[in-house]
């Protein structure tokens, strides 16, 4: 078989690996999407954002400027914490205290000539439908899953059917110890990050009364100390989790309280652990994931090789604890997806619930995880978060139940919430009497 | 003496150390035994091709602390290894690979020591390193490698008893192989803690059995405080007793009788209070179908009783005394030492510290006797308790990599086992439609492999070398494209794989080194194209 002719773009030394494959057609290309000879010029014009640089978003910002995109957005509110050094490779020792964004960025556009990098040193939330507008492509390197919704839902809500620019790819990476995924999403074409909330259902809350009487576990002394003795004692005026005086204190109170019980396993790693929800994180898990991302970039960007998203798979699940599994699945688009579906999902309630339970009850439904949520009926306003005025003027509503409210089975209520923007969530009521 | 004092006196508040806090993610992993393994840890990186892959998985283990590593390298430094590899730059061109890439490498963590050869003070090929150098704790190399310097490895590999590790990384494919001196025994597999759950209800020990009496003797009685607080072993116990009174001194052991069974709790719980019912009881129902359980041995425990180590006794290690000593506690109690955990669940705080203690007393007996049956077994051994504890907590749970011999296969590494593999794999394929299975990844492998010590090749020439490795294996269709694949890169590694690879790499020495989790067993082969891997045992 004769070798193909390839078609570099700028510095065709450099990128003479790359150039072999995004500018020659292989046996999986789709010959009616690749063009071989505008492909490496098309890569180097793309504007491409990243969110995040942390463990993920420094090996994001790595691969892709060794992927030929030339410019790269990256967005990150964080500074460098000492806890970083052992994966965010582009951090040292003199940079704690900095904005990762800016030192990341500044990082890999000296290291990888001609490769611009922006900063922005500030929350997602902070930018407009605008700034992410103008990227062709989106990789999330996140730690929450609210952030992920709330980019989720604003990526969902700009496409607009006639404006073929308005569709952003989306790419998606977590990890959490040897385990991670990462997941390709086509707003409003295939299953996005809302479709998929329910794998990641909330971890379940220790009961306040066994907080507060009977602890058997070291981390309910530490959860004790975090919720009932620090809100009692106020020994600082704000909990900083990021202090360590502050971290001590709730460590020496769940020690006593785990004397008092004769509970053993209470340490200082634990408590900052439970109060600061930390997830272990390495180097190792944080490269298969980011490349596993960019090298779904690279082939939306180029078309040389199929991607995950559109039609089969769109989610890959990694595994290295136990041997190595990859599970690459295709997860369903939900039509009753409060983001990108068109029907209201169900949700079964009581209708003797008082509005309060109700809306309580967001916060743990694992298809919703709505923390502060406002909802209006059809016709009417049930309740209003903020601002203040409506919130005072809804508030009596609480204490009435649905029926009393004049809402019926079948009927669609929309839920907001300021975690996600402009976003409305649809839900169906459905009424069911509790046993 | 100091240690005495230490244990009597009440634990200092006293912060993490900068090191601490610097490995904190990490730590939580694999603690500070594992950190304490990587530390005296030296690895050796043979680098060649496009030089990649190797740096990528080095610098996954230069950031968690690995104690030194080395780089064999001959290439120097090109315009093209720039738009591949993140630990060069433009000053380097011109330069010894191995020497940019280890001055990059080592500005990521301080605490590391890094040396690259050849070097300017007579280490001068490969041969002489290999003599000269501390041991080194595991091998890694990157296809394609001169036969020469395989060989030498190979011959270190055996006689030094080092792990190598093989990687090949080319266009959107890649694989990477271990290779393990012999048995690989991990006992600290750390098993998803749902699964770890053994409760003993169905041969409770007198202990147990006069704890969950005392709680429960006036269970009709009791006030709802107590009621509601009772913990769901001593409700199941409670009830697994009346159970066997009217099936004849029976346990509900099949499917059918634990629903039964569970339908018994549920009717028990009393609903004469504000809730409707009781959490505690709801927990026991909850619990019925994977506690109730008679004592079983798992597979992975199986196959390490029955496998023989080639050593002498004298010249094996304590794993295999110890692993001979649960072998006979399970021969003579039918059960294996108990593991001591306590799920959490509702009860009152001094209630579930008194049973937290009676599982744990009895899983101290159960170690201190295989402790004393080891010691009998091997008198002039010293054996540490703690590893004997650790073995017994997690004996269920054990895991034996790379064991030789069994099955009547052709062994690791052979040609016969490739052919073998690739014919199953083959056969397999061809019911993929029915059974939903992903299709095999080994056309992937075999078209790799014909490239493992040139740098191109053009399709044909990688689909004749197959023919010569697996006759036939040339004819298949997902060949023939896994060969024009791999000659569209010439050679030549993309970023993504080569980061990914090295990721997976890294994971894998990680765990040899540390001897936790559970490595593969021995080749995982990565498909960039399709986003997924296969481990297979070639």
């Amino acid at each position: 078989m004769a070798t193909a002719e390839v078609y570099p773009a700028s510095e065709p030394e450099r990128w003479t690996y790359l150039d072999r494959v995004r500018t020659r057609a292989g046996p999986f290309t789709n010959p009616d999407a690749f063009d071989g000879t505008v492909v490496a010029e098309a890569v180097e014009n793309m504007k491409i954002l990243v969110i995040g640089a942390g463990g993920l978003g420094c090996e994001l910002l790595k691969n892709l400027a060794l992927s030929g995109f030339k410019n790269i957005h990256v967005i990150d509110m964080d500074t460098i914490d000492i806890s970083n050094l052992n994966r965010q490779f582009l951090f040292r020792q003199a940079d704690v205290g900095k904005s990762k964004a800016e030192v990341a960025a500044k990082f890999v556009e000296q290291r990888v000539k001609g490769v611009k990098i922006t900063a922005h040193n500030c929350k997602i939330q902070e930018k407009d439908e605008d700034f992410y507008m103008q990227f062709q492509i989106v990789v999330c390197g996140l730690d929450s899953i609210e952030a992920r919704r709330w980019i989720n839902a604003t990526l969902v809500n700009m496409v607009d059917e006639d404006v073929e620019d308005s569709y952003k790819p989306l790419i998606d990476g977590g990890t959490e110890g040897f385990k991670g995924q990462a997941r390709v999403i086509f707003p409003t074409v295939t299953s996005c990050i809302e479709c998929q909330l329910d794998m990641h259902a909330p971890r379940a809350a220790v009961p306040l009364c066994t907080l507060a009487s009977i602890p058997r576990q070291p981390e309910h002394c530490i959860e004790w100390a975090h919720v009932i003795a620090w809100d009692r004692e106020k020994p600082f005026p704000e909990l900083d989790k990021d202090d360590p005086e502050h971290i001590t204190w709730l460590y020496q109170k769940a020690l006593l309280r785990a004397h008092e019980f004769k509970i053993p396993g209470v340490t200082y790693a634990l408590t900052q652990g439970v109060v600061k929800n930390i997830i272990p994180a390495i180097a190792a898990t944080n490269s298969v994931i980011a490349a596993a991302c960019c090298n779904e970039a690279f082939k939306i960007a180029t078309n040389c090789a199929p991607s995950l998203g559109y039609p089969d798979a769109n989610y890959m699940m990694y595994s290295g604890n136990d041997n190595i599994y990859t599970y690459t699945f295709r997860h369903e688009k939900k039509d009753d997806c409060p983001v990108c579906g068109n029907l209201a999902r169900e949700l079964v309630v009581d209708p003797a619930w008082t509005l309060r339970e109700l809306v309580d009850s967001f916060a743990v439904r694992p298809e919703a995880q709505l923390k502060k949520p406002s909802i209006r009926a059809e016709s009417k306003t049930l309740y209003m978060q903020s601002p203040k005025s409506l919130e005072e003027k809804t508030r009596p509503n609480l204490d009435k139940t649905l029926i009393e409210l004049g809402l019926a089975n079948d009927e669609e209520i929309g839920v907001t919430d300021p975690a996600f923007a402009t976003v409305s969530f649809k839900f169906k009521l459905k009424f069911q009497k509790s046993e | 003496m100091a240690e005495i004092v230490m244990s009597q006196t009440p634990p200092i508040l006293h912060g993490p150390s900068e090191k601490e806090k610097k490995y904190d993610r990490q730590l939580r992993l694999w603690a500070a035994s594992g950190q304490a393994a990587l530390e005296s840890a030296n690895l050796l990186l043979v680098n060649s091709g496009t030089g990649g892959v190797g740096i990528e998985t080095l610098k996954n283990l230069v950031l968690p602390g690995i104690g030194r590593f080395a780089i064999y390298d001959e290439a120097i430094v090109s315009e093209a290894d720039l738009g591949l590899n993140f630990f060069l730059d433009e000053d380097s061109l011109g330069k010894a690979r191995s020497q940019s890439l280890t001055a990059h490498l080592l500005e990521l963590n301080p605490e590391v020591q890094g040396a690259s050869y050849p070097d300017e003070e007579g280490v001068t090929d490969l041969q002489s390193l290999l003599a000269t150098s501390p041991m080194f704790t595991a091998i890694m190399y990157a296809h394609p490698i001169l036969p020469e310097q395989l060989s030498l490895l190979q011959t270190y590999g055996q006689l030094h008893k080092t792990p190598l590790v093989a990687i090949h990384s080319a266009g959107f494919y890649s694989y990477f192989k271990i290779n393990l001196p012999g048995d690989f025994p991990i006992v600290d597999t750390h098993p998803d803690e749902t699964a770890t759950t053994d409760l003993r209800l169905l041969s409770p020990w007198p202990e147990l059995v006069e704890f969950a009496k005392g709680m429960t003797k006036d269970i009709d009685t009791l006030d709802a405080y107590e009621h509601g607080h009772l913990p769901y072993v001593t409700i199941l116990l409670h009830y697994l007793e009346q159970w066997k009174e009217s099936h004849g001194g029976a346990y509900p052991l099949t499917y059918k009788e634990k629903i039964q069974f569970r339908k018994m709790i549920q009717a028990a719980a009393r609903t004469d209070n504000a809730e409707g019912g009781e959490e505690n009881f709801e927990e026991a129902a909850a619990a019925v179908l994977k506690t109730v359980v008679p004592p079983s041995l798992p597979s992975g425990l199986r196959e390490v009783f029955e496998y023989e180590p080639k050593e002498t006794i004298e010249e094996r290690s304590s794993f295999w005394i110890i692993a001979d000593a649960i072998k006979a506690f399970h021969a003579k109690h039918k059960a294996l030492p108990l593991r001591g955990n306590v799920p959490d669940m509702k009860a009152q705080s001094k209630v579930y510290i008194q049973l937290q203690n009676i599982y744990k007393t009895k899983a101290r007996q159960d170690a201190a006797e295989v402790l004393v049956t080891a010691q009998a077994l091997e008198p002039g051994r010293h054996f540490d308790l703690a590893e004997v504890e650790l073995f017994c907590k997690n004996a269920p749970f054990v895991k034996l990599i790379n064991a030789t011999g069994g099955g009547g296969n052709a062994s690791p590494g052979s040609v016969d086992r490739l052919r073998e593999v690739t014919a199953q794999e083959f056969t397999n394929d061809e019911s993929a439609e029915v059974t939903l299975a992903p299709l095999s990844l080994v056309p992937i492998y075999l078209a790799l492999q014909a490239t493992s010590h040139v740098v191109s090749a053009s399709a044909d020439d990688i689909l004749a070398g197959i023919a010569k490795v697996v006759p036939g294996a040339s004819d298949n269709e997902r060949v023939v494209s896994a060969a024009c694949e791999v000659a569209r890169a010439e050679g030549g590694e993309l970023h993504n794989i080569a980061a990914l690879t090295g990721g997976m790499v890294a994971q894998e020495l990680i765990k040899i080194i540390t001897k936790q989790y559970v490595p593969i067993d021995n080749t995982c082969i990565f498909d960039g194209i399709e986003s997924r891997c296969q481990v297979l045992r070639l």
